[in-house]
């Protein structure tokens, strides 16, 4: 029969270690903010929340914006963080039917311009970021070929095999270029999205499951090591370029036809203990001491139009005149749907 | 043969284990997703199983998984042999380098790759999108398997058996079909499960190097989670992709279970040699150049890719490791990453050790059913998709104590892997041990305990080893559970990688990065030998 001490003894010496390593986790002078694997932060800007509410931040990063939501969506009753930080306008309908967040106004958010707020204030917009295609003008030089500015350049037999795209199902940046062509052509009309891609496929587009295969593995311009000089990223990758690689000009450019517009909220997880906290970590994220941290970290734009931009974005970034915007329930209403027409499409 | 009581008290560690961090989060997180509203989502099944898409996966899972243990041995048992049978020059650091790959990431591997057979590869062929990209790279990730699984055991076997059999006038093919393999049989067996385990649930590669068309299970349940918000199909297939693991492992148990032949084992020191004739010389030299082919061509790619800067070659990209000249909160040093990534690999090795030891034990002792029984669960965490096995961490683990977020989920979540590798390895020699070995010191007064420590455990210690090799190099590689729980200042490598190539104008630190993790563990690796070199020597 089992012996039942050893199995008690293995269960106490299990909740020491639990309870050694988490209970800092549970101390409620501390507040979890869960993330995707793309956040980044100055040394001491959390700090700064810390000194001001006697409150230390522990960040808690998924791997991708979908498993995150997935996973807060899994421990909605008993979340293992208080904000969520990263979810953008294609899963922020999902979350809010689920109920996952608390209504919360912000305090500064007045400051963030009125496009980019979420109805009913279930979740604050903390940046904002264009998906869009980014080019190797030195590889359009070598195959004796001008540059393209638009999308249906893409589908021209001249321009065939130069262009690299990340699949919608497996990668944020594929989703939001499947949702920009699908605003852009539309649904039904002469030459619909789908007729687009068939089009884009029949001229030997790529397309890879992530945007490090597709940028680094693909893509020739700027730190690409690949053959093709177009490539779905964003609107600041060439500021990147530049900024990582100390250059003094950007050795790839973007075209503004085409953008499609990421907007990242926070809200509160409505399983919180410690929602008062969860507030004010949501409205020191819209200050100017996270927000002005924002773009060398994770290059995209501050939603609070009060923070001052870094000069290397004022000198080497674009900002698309008019990206496209897609409602969050539209996209939630469509997106298996469109996915799987896409799919069907391409295979 | 160990009392019932005891087995039963031995057997109690690991089960409780398998038990608490396995089967339960599984079953929480397959009912949470299968019976999302009290009723069973039949739906989803009929979903699964009707999708000719679905099919396809299903299919291409199976046969592309069958294929890989295949060729993987194929190319594997030659060098397995050549390392185990002969010395020559480099051979310690080769064979270091062969469990290299297996701590990579996939899109590093994927550019190295794409380099040497993508669109602009120097020999002119280009196999991306292709199932050859994705055989060669399964072989690249598990040849080790087979050369260290396999190699232990043929190191141990006392070449005599074979001489005698020559002596009778058997020729060189016969000796080996009727005398070495069916010796090696267990080993083979056991290193081709866990390759096919490895195959069957391959994620990373497939998404780097495969397509839209070629893509398996563990994908798909990945993409019905994660993109479609589908938890009912994707615990559908995840049941699917269970039931087909079950399947195989039973059928590998009954292969298994055939009575393992006991013959007597010794210390690899009196038998490697160096090669003799020609033909010896043409032979070893042949399999080291298959070898060199697939596993250092890759590795040499990433290190020269890691050499190169802007500027032309140098060093630029490792200075720039220790001193970013944009550093950030998330920059974490080279140094303070090794450091990270031992805090988890030390008690992930000492975990699945500690508990592949007891399990082993129990398998090898409980001959018959209940020893099977154990045995294919312990390898079914292989078997299952990590996604699935993530979720159910978080639905399940909140009670009595939140392990959620926990740090010491991390070596918890690597022992679950690692531990079927010491259980595969420990097994077959175990089984092997003579037991009039063991009688005789019963005969001279030792109790099992010590006979256990005198007579089984120096012999296990190899393959112990060989072991704690793997399982370390599954922690210090391991990046899904490691990510999420790691705070920023506690990132380790495979973490530190996935920033740098998380962002355009990196990616030479992150191939820098790169070659720290490939040097770590080709340094543990080259260190057990040195160790396991001493120690054979007193055995």
């Amino acid at each position: 029969m089992m012996n039942r001490s050893a199995l008690a003894a293995l269960f106490a010496v299990l909740t020491v270690l639990g309870a050694a390593c988490s209970s800092a986790e549970e101390a409620p002078d501390e507040i979890v903010l869960m993330t995707h694997g793309s956040f980044a932060v100055s040394e001491g800007v959390l700090e700064a929340f810390t000194s001001e509410t006697g409150v230390a931040v522990t960040v808690l990063e998924s791997a991708d914006a979908g498993t995150m939501v997935n996973q807060a969506i899994l421990t909605k009753d008993n979340p293992v963080a208080d904000v969520l930080y990263g979810i953008d306008n294609t899963f922020l309908s999902r979350a809010v039917d689920e109920a996952l967040f608390l209504a919360y106004e912000a305090a500064n958010i007045d400051l963030v311009p009125s496009t980019l707020h979420a109805a009913g204030n279930f979740a604050t917009p903390i940046d904002v970021g264009d998906v869009c295609v980014n080019l190797d003008p030195a590889g359009f030089d070598a195959l004796g070929l001008e540059a393209p500015t638009r999308l249906t350049d893409f589908a021209d037999p001249a321009y065939r095999g130069v262009f690299v795209v990340e699949d919608p199902s497996t990668s944020s940046p594929g989703l939001s270029f499947l949702l920009s062509t699908i605003a852009r052509f539309g649904e039904d009309g002469d030459y619909p999205w789908q007729a687009y891609w068939t089009d884009l496929v029949a001229n030997d587009v790529q397309i890879v499951a992530g945007w490090e295969q597709a940028y680094y593995g693909e893509f020739s311009g700027g730190s690409g090591e690949g053959e093709r000089p177009a490539v779905v990223s964003y609107a600041t990758s060439p500021v990147a370029e530049v900024y990582y690689g100390e250059l003094e000009a950007a050795p790839t450019t973007m075209i503004e036809d085409g953008c499609f517009r990421q907007i990242e909220y926070a809200g509160i997880l409505s399983g919180t203990t410690a929602e008062t906290t969860a507030q004010q970590l949501v409205d020191f994220l819209l200050t100017r001491t996270f927000q002005e941290d924002i773009p060398l970290n994770m290059f995209v734009f501050p939603a609070n139009s009060e923070a001052i931009l870094p000069d290397v974005f004022i000198e080497y970034a674009t900002v698309p005149a008019d990206p496209v915007l897609m409602d969050p329930s539209v996209i939630e209403e469509n997106r298996d749907r469109w996915l799987s027409e896409w799919a069907a499409i391409v295979r | 043969m160990k009392s019932r009581r005891s087995l039963l008290l031995i057997g109690a560690i690991p089960a409780f284990f398998l038990g608490y961090f396995f089967v339960y989060p599984l079953l929480t997180i397959l009912y949470t997703g299968l019976v999302p509203d009290g009723g069973l989502a039949t739906s989803a099944f009929s979903e699964a199983l009707t999708s000719s898409t679905i099919r396809g996966v299903a299919w291409f899972t199976l046969w592309q998984a069958l294929l890989s243990t295949v060729v993987t041995l194929a190319v594997g048992l030659p060098v397995a042999y050549v390392f185990a049978r002969y010395r020559f020059p480099g051979r310690s650091i080769l064979r270091a380098l062969t469990l290299v790959p297996f701590v990579l990431p996939t899109i590093v591997v994927g550019v190295a790759f794409l380099a040497v057979l993508g669109p602009g590869s120097p020999f002119g062929v280009n196999l991306r999108g292709t199932i050859w990209a994705i055989l060669i790279a399964h072989v690249f990730y598990n040849l080790a398997i087979v050369i260290r699984g396999v190699g232990a055991f043929w190191e141990q076997i006392d070449p005599r058996i074979e001489e005698a059999a020559r002596t009778l006038g058997a020729g060189t093919w016969r000796v080996f079909r009727t005398v070495t393999l069916p010796v090696l049989r267990p080993a083979i067996l056991s290193s081709a499960a866990l390759v096919f385990l490895f195959s069957f649930t391959s994620f990373g590669v497939i998404l780097v190097l495969g397509d839209l068309r070629h893509t398996t299970l563990e994908v798909e349940i990945w993409r019905q989670a994660t993109a479609f918000l589908r938890l009912d199909l994707a615990s559908a297939l995840a049941v699917l992709q269970l039931i087909g693991v079950t399947v195989l492992l039973i059928l590998y148990g009954k292969a298994r279970n055939r009575q393992a032949s006991e013959l007597s084992l010794k210390p690899s020191a009196e038998i490697a040699r160096s090669p003799r004739t020609g033909a010896e010389w043409t032979m070893v030299v042949a399999t080291l150049s298959v070898l060199a082919a697939i596993v250092v061509t890759p590795l040499v790619v990433l290190v020269a890719r890691s050499l190169s800067t802007r500027r032309g070659w140098g060093l630029a990209n490792y200075a720039n490791l220790f001193d970013p000249p944009r550093a950030s909160a998330s920059f974490v040093t080279p140094l303070d990453a090794i450091a990270n990534t031992m805090r988890f690999a030390i008690p992930a090795v000492l975990i699945a050790a500690g508990i592949g030891l007891l399990a082993a034990t129990v398998i090898v002792s409980a001959r018959g059913r209940s020893g099977r029984v154990f045995d294919t669960a312990l390898m079914l965490p292989l078997g299952t998709s990590a996604v699935t096995i993530g979720f159910g961490f978080l639905v399940a683990l909140d009670q009595p104590i939140d392990l959620r977020a926990s740090v010491v989920l991390i070596p918890v979540a690597h022992a679950l892997v690692a531990i079927p590798f010491v259980v595969r390895s420990t097994v077959p020699v175990m089984e092997s041990i003579q037991n009039r070995l063991r009688e005789a010191a019963a005969v001279l007064g030792a109790s099992p305990a010590r006979a256990w420590r005198e007579v089984d455990l120096p012999l296990i210690a190899r393959a112990l080893g060989v072991a704690a090799l793997f399982a370390f190099a599954i922690s210090v590689g391991e990046f899904g559970a490691t990510s999420f729980i790691a705070r920023p200042t506690t990132a380790t490598i495979p973490v530190a990688i996935f920033r740098l190539l998380g962002r355009p104008g990196t990616f030479g630190e992150a191939m820098a990065m790169s070659v720290v993790l490939m040097a770590i563990v080709a340094i543990a690796a080259l260190g057990v030998e040195a160790v396991r070199g001493t120690r054979s020597a007193e055995i």
